[in-house]
C-alpha cells in the first residue's frame, strides 16, 4: 500500500480524487474516533474488544486513505498533518460518522448504515484501475465484511431481545437514518472521477444498500424509518455543533506540543 | 442461579487452528449467547495476531469427558505394553537405536 | 496489562491443608496432588486439589482479571486523544490486549467451578479487588508510556514465571498474556524514547510520568515486601514469607516479591539511562559486591502509601466499571432473551 509507482493503465491523480479519499478517510477516522468513546463503556467486556477491533480497522483504513490525499493533492501532506492540523471546517466526513452519544443501539444501527454502505463500496474500489487504490479496496471490503457481520447480529438481537431493546434499536434506526443519503452523494467531483473511470461514484449502490438493510431491518422485526429530510453538509465541511468537541479532543495532546515528535 | 439472574450467555469451548499441518487446539472459552456469536467472540479474543486459519466452537456443556477418577479403566492399558512402541523390538541394524540412518 | 499477583497470595491467605495432613491419607488424592506438584507437573482442572489450592487460584486469577479489566482505564482515556495515527493504532491495540487478557483469564477462572459474571459482581461489590495499581491517575500522555514500559515491564518479570504455575489452564492462559505483554513493554519504550528525543516539553513530560510511575510499578506490581532484605520487619517477612512459601510450595509462585522486584529494578535501571530518564529514587546505584542495584526498600509503610486506597482515582475506577456494566444491562438482557428464544444469530 506504500508503493510510489504510478498505475500503469489509468492513473489516479488530481485533486478530485485526493478530495474524494479525503472523504473516505475523513468518514473512517471520525467514526473510528467516536467508536473509541466507548472501550472500557461498553457493555460486556467482549464488546470493548469487538469495538475495538472495529475502531482499529477504521484508523488503519483512514491511515491509507488520507496519506494518499496527502501525496495527490500536492501539498505533501502527511496522514497525521491531515488528521491533526486541519480545523473543522477541512473535515470532509459525513455527518453520520460524528454524530455524539447515543446508547448501544444507536451505536449499532449506525454501523449498520456504514458498514452494509462501506462493504458496498470498498468491492466496487477493489475492482478499480488503480492497483493501490484496487488492493485497498480489496482488504477494506474484507475487513469491512466482519463489521457488517456485527451490526447485524446486534440489530437482530436488539430488535428480537426485549421490549426495552426492540424500543431502543427502533429509535437508534429513526436517529441515524436521515443521515444515511449523504453517503451515497454524488457530486460533480465524484461525477468527474466516475467519468473518468478513476474511482466507482457510489450512488449506485443506493438500491443495493437499501436491499441489504431492510432485509436485516426486517429480520430484527422492525420496519426501515422513512425520515422526511436528509442531512448533508458534511462533505463540504458544514458539521455539527458537537464536531467541534470531537476535533479538539482528537488534536489536544499534538497541539499542545508544537514541533513535538511522537 | 447466578446464569440465570444475570442472563449470562453460555459456555462455549474455542478450539483454533493455528496454522496450515496443525490440528484444531483448544484454546479457552468464550461466553456467548449463540454460535455465531461465539464464533465472533472467539475470532476478536484467540486470533488477534498471526494468520489463524479456522476456529471451532462447541458448547462447554455438550463436551463429554473421562475424568481423572477413571483413569485408570480409561487410560492404565496404554501403559503396559510395550510392544506397541518400536524401542521394545531389536534395532533394524546391529550398530545401535539408530538403525538404518546410523552410518 | 498486568497485575500484581503476589498480592492476590498475601490476601488469599486460605486455610491450608498443612504438611502433617498428609501423612493420613499418604494413598489418597492428597498425596497424589501433591505428588504432581513435586514431580513439576500441571493440576489440570478436573483433578482433586485442596479448598485452599482452588481459593487460592480462583482468588489471584480473578483479581490478575480485574486487573486487567480496570487496567484499561487509565489509557483507554487517552485514545481519543493519541498524538498520531499510528500512536492510536497502537493503543487500541493494546487496551485490546488487555480485555482479551481479561477474557483469557475469566475463562482460565471459570474451570475451578465458578461463573464469570459472579467474578465481575464480585469486583463491581468491592468484593474482590483489581490491583491498586490502577489508583493512579494517568494525568498526561506521557502516563501511557510510562504504564506500559513500567507496569507492563514490571508484570512482564512478574508473569514470566507464572507461565510454569502449577494450574494447568492458568499457566496457558499466561503463556498467551506474556506473549503479547512483551510487545506493550516495547511500545511502552519506544513510546517514551520518541517523547524523549523530542522538544523540552515532551522530555519534560516524560519525566513528570515516570516521576509518578515509578512508585505504582515497584512497590505494587510485585506486592509488599516479603523479606528483610527487602525492607520488611521481623515479622512481616515472616508473615510473607510464609504466604510466599505456601504458594512457592504449591508450584503457584516461583519466586518471593523481592526477588522479583530486584530484578525489575535490575532491567530498568540501564533502560531510564538510555532514555536519559531519571529513576525517581536516589537511592539507586550499582553494587558490585551483590551485582545488583540498590534502591530504596518498599517498607510497609512505603507500600501503603503507594496503595491509593480510597482516592478519588480509586473510587473512580470502580464506579466507571460499574457504570459501563449498569448501563448495558438492557443489552445483555436482550442477549439473553434472544438466546432463549432460539434466536441464535
Amino acid at each position: 500500500m506504500t508503493t510510489t509507482r504510478d498505475a500503469p493503465a489509468r492513473p489516479a491523480t488530481g485533486t478530485d480524487l485526493a478530495l474524494h479519499l479525503l472523504r473516505l478517510g475523513d468518514d473512517a477516522l471520525v467514526l473510528g474516533q467516536r467508536l473509541c468513546e466507548w472501550i472500557t463503556r461498553a457493555p460486556t467486556v467482549d464488546e470493548d474488544l469487538a469495538l475495538s477491533n472495529i475502531a482499529l480497522d477504521l484508523i488503519g483504513h483512514a491511515r491509507v486513505l488520507l496519506t494518499r490525499a496527502g501525496r495527490l493533492d500536492g501539498t505533501g501532506r502527511t496522514e497525521d498533518d491531515l488528521a491533526y492540523t486541519r480545523s473543522e471546517r477541512e473535515f470532509t466526513n459525513a455527518l453520520l460518522t460524528e454524530l455524539p452519544g447515543g446508547d448501544f443501539a444507536q451505536t449499532v444501527a449506525r454501523q449498520l448504515v456504514y458498514t452494509h454502505y462501506a462493504v458496498l463500496y470498498y468491492e466496487a474500489l477493489a475492482g478499480c484501475a488503480d492497483p493501490e487504490l484496487a488492493a485497498f479496496g480489496a482488504r477494506a471490503a474484507k475487513e469491512t465484511a466482519f463489521h457488517r457481520l456485527h451490526a447485524d447480529r446486534w440489530t437482530v438481537t436488539l430488535g428480537r431481545g426485549t421490549a426495552e431493546s426492540a424500543r431502543r434499536m427502533r429509535r437508534g434506526l429513526e436517529r441515524v437514518w436521515p443521515y444515511a443519503g449523504e453517503l451515497f452523494e454524488e457530486d460533480d467531483v465524484v461525477r468527474r472521477l466516475a467519468a473518468a473511470g478513476t474511482v466507482p461514484s457510489p450512488a449506485p449502490l443506493r438500491a443495493e444498500w437499501d436491499r441489504r438493510v431492510t432485509d436485516v431491518v426486517t429480520r430484527a422485526g422492525l420496519t426501515v424509518p422513512t425520515p422526511s429530510w436528509s442531512a448533508r453538509g458534511g462533505r463540504a465541511g458544514l458539521h455539527t455543533e458537537e464536531f467541534g468537541p470531537l476535533i479538539a479532543e482528537l488534536q489536544s495532546v499534538r497541539r499542545q506540543f508544537p514541533g513535538g515528535t511522537w | 442461579m447466578s446464569r440465570e439472574r444475570e442472563g449470562a450467555p453460555a459456555s462455549w469451548e474455542v478450539f483454533l487452528r493455528a496454522r496450515r499441518g496443525l490440528a484444531h487446539q483448544h484454546v479457552g472459552s468464550v461466553r456467548a449467547v449463540g454460535p455465531d456469536a461465539a464464533l465472533a467472540a472467539a475470532r476478536d479474543l484467540y486470533t488477534r495476531r498471526g494468520d489463524p486459519l479456522s476456529l471451532w466452537v462447541v458448547r462447554s456443556d455438550a463436551v463429554h469427558a473421562a475424568s481423572p477418577d477413571e483413569h485408570d479403566p480409561y487410560f492404565a492399558g496404554a501403559r503396559h505394553k510395550p510392544y506397541r512402541y518400536p524401542e521394545h523390538f531389536a534395532p533394524l541394524t546391529e550398530e545401535g537405536p539408530e538403525g538404518d540412518h546410523h552410518p | 496489562m498486568s497485575a500484581p499477583t503476589a498480592t492476590a497470595t498475601v490476601t488469599a491467605a486460605p486455610a491450608v491443608p498443612a504438611a502433617t495432613d498428609r501423612s493420613a491419607d499418604q494413598d489418597g488424592p492428597l498425596a497424589h496432588f501433591e505428588a504432581l506438584i513435586a514431580a513439576g507437573e500441571t493440576v489440570e482442572p478436573r483433578d482433586w486439589m485442596p479448598d485452599g489450592y482452588r481459593r487460592m487460584m480462583i482468588r489471584q486469577i480473578a483479581q490478575h482479571a480485574h486487573s486487567e479489566i480496570i487496567g484499561m482505564q487509565p489509557e483507554g482515556a487517552w485514545l481519543t486523544r493519541a498524538p498520531s495515527l499510528h500512536r492510536k493504532s497502537v493503543l487500541l491495540a493494546k487496551v485490546q490486549d488487555e480485555a482479551g487478557h481479561g477474557l483469557y483469564l475469566y475463562s482460565a477462572a471459570e474451570t475451578l467451578g465458578v461463573d464469570r459474571a459472579d467474578l465481575l459482581d464480585a469486583l463491581h461489590r468491592g468484593q474482590q479487588r483489581a490491583s491498586a495499581t490502577f489508583n493512579h491517575p494517568a494525568l498526561t500522555w506521557a502516563d501511557t508510556g510510562a504504564i506500559a514500559w513500567l507496569t507492563d515491564g514490571a508484570a512482564v518479570i512478574n508473569q514470566a514465571p507464572l507461565c510454569r504455575t502449577s494450574y494447568g489452564p492458568y499457566a496457558r492462559a499466561m503463556r498467551r498474556v506474556c506473549q503479547e505483554e512483551a510487545f506493550h513493554v516495547r511500545q511502552g519504550y519506544d513510546l517514551m524514547r520518541a517523547l524523549c528525543q523530542g522538544t523540552p516539553e515532551q522530555k519534560a513530560m516524560a519525566q513528570d510520568a515516570v516521576d509518578r510511575w515509578w512508585l505504582p510499578a515497584v512497590a505494587l506490581m510485585f506486592g509488599p515486601p516479603d523479606t528483610e532484605a527487602g525492607g520488611a520487619d521481623a515479622r512481616t517477612a515472616a508473615l510473607g514469607a510464609a504466604v510466599s512459601r505456601r504458594a512457592i510450595a504449591w508450584g503457584i509462585k516461583h519466586h518471593t516479591n523481592d526477588e522479583l522486584r530486584q530484578r525489575f529494578v535490575d532491567t530498568c535501571v540501564p533502560q531510564a539511562e538510555r532514555l536519559g530518564l531519571t529513576l525517581p529514587d536516589p537511592a539507586i546505584r550499582w553494587n558490585e559486591e551483590r551485582g545488583h542495584y540498590d534502591f530504596t526498600p518498599v517498607d510497609w509503610d512505603t507500600y501503603r502509601e503507594a496503595l491509593g486506597d480510597g482516592t478519588h482515582w480509586a473510587r473512580q475506577r470502580l464506579a466507571h466499571r460499574r457504570a459501563a456494566h449498569e448501563d448495558g444491562a438492557w443489552v445483555r438482557e436482550a442477549a439473553a432473551a434472544c438466546a432463549t428464544a432460539g434466536e441464535t444469530t
